[in-house]
C-alpha cells in the first residue's frame, strides 16, 4: 500500500491560493482532502506537460467548482435570510422603507443634477463648444453686436468654426389657429458648429442666410411631429413665418434643442448691413467651437488681445469691453447650480441618516439575537459563515429597499423636473434611464455594506459561547455608546437639513415679501408679438392697437388695458443708455435704464404710482416733442434735486423732456437689481426699435382675469384673423414663476428635513427603548434598593438629553458652515439666522422628549421582582 | 426531506459518485479512482467538483461521513470516508428508473444503441 501521507509542502503553493477562492468555511473542511487528491495527481502525472495540464485544469475547475459553491451558499442564505426576516415583518418594513426612501431621494436628486449639470450636452465633441460674450463692466456676459461679432470671427484664430444666433419667435400663419412660436434666428455657421446634421434635408447655406434671400426654415423633430404629423415629405414645403413664405428645407433629429429646450424651429438670422453700424447694439450670441489642441484659457487670452484692438479702433463704443468665453457646459446660472448641489447635499443627508438608523436597527437586532448565533456558533458555524450570512441579509434588504426606492424616484421625478431649467440646449427631460439606474444599483449596494458590515463584523466578533448564557447583561456598554454615537450623528444630520430648509423658507418668504412695485391681482396678460413687415409702418401698429384696446375696455368689469413692450418681469433685457448732458454714451459707463414703451393707462392697469406729471399720453405723437416718464430711481441718480419736471435727457437716439415720474418696479424680476425705468409713449417710436414694439397686452378687470381670456381673444381674432396669441396668462402667474425653484426646492428640502426628523425620532426611540430594556435589572435593584419614580425618570431623561445636546451642537455649527456655502441661495437670509437656529433646536429638543416619553414610562414602570426574578 | 424525484435528474457527478459508494464506504480519492475505473477513464472527477458534490449530497442526506474506520495500517487519519444512506440509495434507483424508461422510449422510437 502506497503511503497516503501528503505533507503540506508537497502541494505546491499555486494550488494553495487557488483555494482561496473557496469560501472559508469549504476550504476549512475539505481543503486539507483536496490538496491530497492534487498533489497525488501531480505525483502520477507524466512529466512537464502532464503536470503543466494539471495546473491548466485546475485553474479552470477552480474557478467554476468555487463560483458554484458561493452560488450555493448565496441559495442557503438567502433562503436562510427571507426566512428570518419574514418573521420580524416590522423590522424588514421598516427597514426597507428607509432605505427606499434614502435611495430613492437620492436617485431623484441625481437624475436631475446628472441631466442639468453633468452629463455631456448632445453635441459631437461637446467640450470644444463655447459661449462667446462681451465683457463689459456692469454686464460679463453682454450679448454681441453684430460689428463686434464679425470682427471677432475675421480675427481670431482659436475656433474652427464659429456662429452667432438670436432668440427670435415668430407667428405661424395658416397651420390651424395662428399661432407663436419660439424660434431662433440663426447664421449659415451656427448649426455646422455644433456639429448637427439634420435627420432629413440639409443646413443653412450661406446665400440663404444673406438679406434679401428667399426664406427657409428648418423644423425642429417635435415641430415636425405635432404640427406637420411626421409628414415624410415635409421638406420643401411652404409656410408663412410672420407673412414671409418660407421653404422647408431640413428637420433637425429628435435629441437636437437649441439654444433652449423649448426652440421649435430655425430660420436664417441673414441680417441686414444696417445692423452692422451700431456697435452697442447688443441682441446676438456667438457660439465657438475651438481647434483641437487650442485650450479654453489660450482661447480666451486671444480674444482679450482682440477686443483690446478693437477698443482702441473703437474706443467709443467699445469703451471697456473684453470677451467673455464660457464652456458651453458651464452656461448655468450660479443659483440653478446652487440649487441643485443644496439639492444633492440634502438627499446625501437624508441616506446617511437612513443609513445610520439601519445599523442602529441591525445591532439591536444582532444584541437580540445572540443566542441564535451562539447556538449557530455551536453547532458549527464559522464565523465567516455568520458575517457572510449577516451581510447577504442586509445587502438584501439593501436592494429590496433600492428597488423600491426606484419606484419612489419615479414619483418624486416630476417635481424634481421642475427645477430643470429650461435655458437648457437639451430636448427631453431627466428620466430614469441607465444611468440612473446604474447608480441607484451603485448606491444601493454602497448603503448595504455601509449598513450591514459594522454590525456584521461586530456580531460575528462578539458570537461565542458567552450569547448562551443569557441574562440582561448581553449587549454591554460598548454596543450601547456604538448606538449613542449612531443616534448622536442621526441628530447631527437632521439639525443640518431642519437648519437649511429653514433658512430656504425664510428665504423664499423674504422674497415672496418683496414688493414689485405693482400690483398683479385682477390683471390679465397676453402677448401679441406684431410681426413685420405687415405693421412695420407706425400708422398700421397704432390702428390694431386702438381697435383692440377700445373693445377691450368696453367689456364688462374691465377697468383699464394697455400695451407695453415687455410686461414687469417677463423681459431681462431692453436697456438703453442714458446721457444727461449729451455725452457718456457707452453702456459700458453704467448709466443705463430700461426702456419700454406704452399706451395710456399702463400706470392705472398695473396700479403703479405716478408720482409726478403726466402718463404718455394719445396725443404724444411722431409730430409732437419727444416726452418720458421716468421712475424715482431715475430721477435720484441724475437729478438728485428732486426736480424731474420738464428736464432733458439724451436716450435711444433723441433728447426726450421728462413729463411724469412713477414709482420704481422690478423690472428684472424680485430677486435682481433693476435698472431705473424710462417709459415712452408709443407713437414715439420713429420705426427704429422693431425689439421694443408694444406687444404685450394687460387688462385690469374686477372679476376673475382668467375668465376674460376668450373675450379678449376674440376681439384680437377680429382686429387681425392671421395674428396669434401667446403667453396667456395672469401677471399674479407671472410674480409666481419669479418664485416657483425657490417654492419647488424648499418643498423638496422641508420634505427631506421632515423626514430625517422623522428618523432621527425614531433612532431616539429606538436607543432608549434598548437602553430601558437591557438595564432593566439595574433599573429593578435601584428601586428595591428605593430609588423614586423620579430618579429613574431622571436616569432615562438625562440619557436622552445626553444624546440631544451631543447631536444639536455639532449639527448647528455643521449648519452654519452650510448656510455659508449656499448663502447665494439665502437672498440676504443670514446664514447664523436665530429663529431658524432656535427652531431646529427647539424642534430637536422637543422630538428627544418625545422620543423619550414611552421608554421613559416603562423604566418607571419596571416592578422589581418581576426584573429580578426574570434573571 | 426532499423525495427521492425532487432531486432527478441527477448530475453525472453525483450519480457517479453514489454508485462508487454503493458497495463500501469510500474516500475521496478511492472515490475519484473508483469512477475512473468503471468508466474506462472516461470521467476523472476533479477534487473541487467531488468536494462540492459530497458537501451537497451530505447537505441533501445522499451520504454520510462515516465514523467506522478500516483497520489502522490501511488507515490515514485525515482521510474522511463516506457511506451511502438509505435515502442515497432510493434516490440512485429512483435515477436508474427514470434513465430506463427514458431508454425504453427512445427505443420505441427506433434509437436502438448501437452495438445492440
Amino acid at each position: 500500500m502506497p503511503s497516503y501521507n501528503v505533507k503540506r509542502y508537497d502541494v505546491p503553493s499555486y494550488y494553495q491560493s487557488l483555494l482561496l477562492l473557496y469560501p472559508a468555511s469549504f476550504r476549512a473542511e475539505y481543503g486539507e482532502e483536496m490538496r491530497a487528491v492534487f498533489a497525488r495527481r501531480q505525483r502520477n502525472a507524466s512529466g512537464l506537460p502532464g503536470v503543466a495540464w494539471l495546473w491548466f485544469a485546475a485553474l479552470f475547475e477552480t474557478l467554476w467548482n468555487a463560483a458554484a459553491v458561493h452560488w450555493d451558499i448565496l441559495r442557503q442564505d438567502l433562503r436562510y435570510t427571507a426566512r428570518t426576516l419574514g418573521r420580524t415583518p416590522g423590522f424588514t418594513l421598516t427597514a426597507i422603507l428607509v432605505i427606499a426612501l434614502g435611495v430613492g431621494a437620492n436617485t431623484a436628486a441625481f437624475s436631475v443634477t446628472d441631466f442639468v449639470l453633468i452629463r455631456p450636452l448632445a453635441f459631437p465633441r461637446p467640450d470644444r463648444l463655447v459661449k462667446l460674450w462681451e465683457n463689459v463692466p456692469s454686464y460679463s456676459r453682454m450679448e454681441l453686436s453684430p460689428a463686434n461679432y464679425r470682427d471677432w470671427k475675421r480675427m481670431s484664430k482659436s475656433f474652427e468654426s464659429m456662429g452667432a444666433f438670436t432668440t427670435q419667435p415668430v407667428n405661424l400663419v395658416g397651420q390651424g389657429e395662428p399661432e407663436r412660436i419660439d424660434a431662433a434666428a440663426v447664421t449659415a455657421g451656427l448649426l455646422p458648429t455644433l456639429g448637427v446634421q439634420p435627420l432629413m434635408g440639409r443646413l443653412f447655406t450661406a446665400a440663404e442666410d444673406q438679406p434679401g434671400a428667399a426664406g427657409t426654415v428648418i423644423l425642429s423633430y417635435r415641430m415636425w411631429q405635432s404640427e406637420f404629423g411626421a409628414d415624410a415629405g415635409i421638406v420643401g414645403r411652404r409656410l408663412n413665418l410672420d407673412g414671409v413664405p418660407s421653404t422647408v428645407i431640413g428637420v433637425m433629429p429628435r435629441e437636437f434643442s437649441f439654444p433652449v429646450s423649448d426652440t421649435r424651429l430655425w430660420i436664417p438670422a441673414a441680417l441686414p448691413e444696417v445692423l452692422y453700424q451700431d456697435r452697442n447694439n447688443n441682441f446676438i450670441e456667438g457660439v465657438g467651437r475651438l481647434k483641437p489642441g487650442i485650450s479654453l484659457q489660450q482661447a480666451r487670452a486671444e480674444m482679450n488681445v482682440i477686443a483690446g484692438q478693437l477698443e482702441r479702433q473703437y474706443p467709443k463704443e467699445n469703451f471697456r469691453t473684453s470677451a467673455t468665453i464660457n464652456r458651453m457646459r458651464d452656461e448655468l446660472s450660479q443659483k440653478s447650480r446652487g440649487l441643485l448641489w443644496a439639492l444633492s447635499g440634502a438627499a446625501i443627508c437624508v441616506l446617511l441618516i437612513a443609513c445610520t438608523n439601519l445599523a442602529n436597527l441591525l445591532l439591536a437586532r444582532g444584541i437580540a439575537r445572540q443566542k441564535e448565533l451562539a447556538v449557530r456558533t455551536a453547532i458549527g458555524a464559522g464565523r465567516e459563515r455568520l458575517v457572510r450570512q449577516m451581510i447577504t441579509e442586509s445587502l438584501l434588504l439593501a436592494f429590496a429597499g433600492g428597488g423600491l426606492g426606484v419606484l419612489v424616484a419615479m414619483a418624486a421625478l416630476p417635481l424634481m423636473a421642475r427645477l430643470v431649467p429650461n435655458t437648457l440646449p437639451m430636448a427631453g427631460m431627466p428620466a430614469i434611464d441607465a444611468r440612473v439606474l446604474l447608480f441607484a444599483g451603485l448606491l444601493t449596494l454602497v448603503t448595504g455594506i455601509a449598513f450591514g458590515v459594522g454590525p456584521a463584523w461586530r456580531m460575528g466578533r462578539g458570537a461565542d459561547l458567552s450569547g448562551l448564557r443569557g441574562g440582561s447583561r448581553a449587549g454591554g456598554g460598548r454596543k450601547e455608546r456604538l448606538r449613542s454615537a449612531l443616534v448622536m450623528a442621526e441628530i447631527m444630520a437632521s439639525v443640518v437639513l431642519l437648519v437649511s430648509a429653514g433658512m430656504l423658507m425664510r428665504a423664499l418668504w423674504r422674497v415672496q415679501a418683496t414688493a414689485p412695485g405693482f400690483r398683479a391681482d385682477g390683471v390679465l396678460t397676453m402677448r401679441t408679438a406684431l410681426p413685420t413687415p405687415k405693421y412695420a409702418a407706425d400708422a398700421a401698429r397704432e390702428r390694431f392697437y386702438a381697435s383692440v384696446l377700445s373693445e377691450v375696455r368696453r367689456l364688462p368689469g374691465v377697468e383699464s388695458a394697455a400695451y407695453t413692450s415687455f410686461l414687469p418681469m417677463t423681459m431681462g433685457g431692453g436697456i438703453w443708455p442714458v446721457s444727461i448732458k449729451g455725452e457718456n454714451l457707452e453702456r459700458a459707463g453704467g448709466d443705463v435704464a430700461s426702456m419700454r414703451f406704452t399706451t395710456p393707462g399702463f400706470f392705472k392697469t398695473l396700479r403703479i404710482p405716478l408720482l409726478q406729471g403726466r402718463e404718455p399720453a394719445d396725443s404724444d405723437t411722431s409730430s409732437t416733442p419727444l416726452v418720458a416718464v421716468v421712475s424715482q430711481s431715475f430721477v435720484r441718480k441724475y437729478w438728485p434735486d428732486g426736480n424731474a419736471i420738464g428736464r432733458h435727457f439724451l436716450f435711444a437716439f433723441s433728447d426726450r423732456v421728462v413729463v411724469g415720474v412713477a414709482a420704481d418696479i422690478r423690472v428684472r424680476g424680485l430677486e435682481q437689481d433693476s435698472e431705473p425705468q424710462v417709459y415712452l409713449p408709443y407713437k414715439q417710436q420713429g420705426g427704429n426699435f422693431s425689439f421694443y414694439v408694444p406687444k404685450d397686452l394687460a387688462i385690469l378687470t374686477t372679476g376673475t382675469p382668467e375668465a376674460l381670456a376668450p373675450a379678449v381673444q376674440r376681439i384680437i381674432r377680429a382686429a387681425d384673423p392671421e395674428q396669434p396669441v401667446s403667453n396667456v396668462r395672469t401677471m399674479a402667474k407671472i410674480v409666481e414663476e419669479q418664485t416657483a425653484s425657490r417654492t419647488v426646492q424648499a418643498r423638496l428640502l422641508g420634505g427631506f428635513a421632515a423626514l430625517a426628523f422623522l428618523l432621527a425620532a425614531v433612532g431616539i426611540h429606538g436607543l432608549l427603548s434598548f437602553a430601558v430594556s437591557q438595564r432593566s435589572r439595574e433599573i429593578g435593584v435601584r428601586v428595591a434598593l428605593g430609588a423614586k419614580p423620579r430618579d429613574i425618570l431622571g436616569m432615562v431623561l438625562r440619557q436622552a438629553a445626553f444624546v440631544a445636546v451631543a447631536g444639536v451642537v455639532p449639527g448647528a455649527i455643521l449648519a452654519y458652515q452650510a448656510g455659508l456655502a449656499m448663502q447665494a441661495l439665502l437672498a440676504g437670509v443670514k446664514p447664523n439666522d436665530p429663529p431658524t437656529f432656535l427652531a431646529a433646536a427647539a424642534l430637536c429638543v422637543a422630538m428627544t422628549l418625545f422620543g423619550s416619553l414611552l421608554p421613559a414610562w416603562r423604566a418607571v414602570r419596571v416592578d422589581p421582582i418581576t426584573a429580578l426574578r426574570a434573571e | 426531506m426532499d423525495k427521492p424525484e425532487d432531486l432527478l435528474p441527477l448530475p453525472s457527478a453525483t450519480f457517479h459518485i453514489l454508485m462508487a459508494v454503493a458497495d463500501e464506504d469510500r474516500h475521496g480519492y478511492a472515490i475519484i479512482q473508483d469512477v475512473a475505473a468503471r468508466t474506462g477513464g472516461e470521467l476523472k472527477l476533479s477534487a473541487g467538483t467531488l468536494y462540492r458534490s459530497i458537501q451537497r449530497m451530505l447537505e441533501h442526506g445522499l451520504l454520510v461521513e462515516t465514523r467506522d474506520r478500516p483497520a489502522p495500517e490501511l488507515d490515514d487519519e485525515r482521510r474522511r470516508y463516506y457511506r451511502i444512506t438509505p435515502f442515497g440509495a432510493a434516490t440512485a434507483r429512483a435515477e436508474v428508473t427514470r434513465l430506463s424508461q427514458l431508454v425504453k422510449l427512445a427505443r420505441a422510437r427506433g434509437f436502438a444503441p448501437e452495438r445492440a
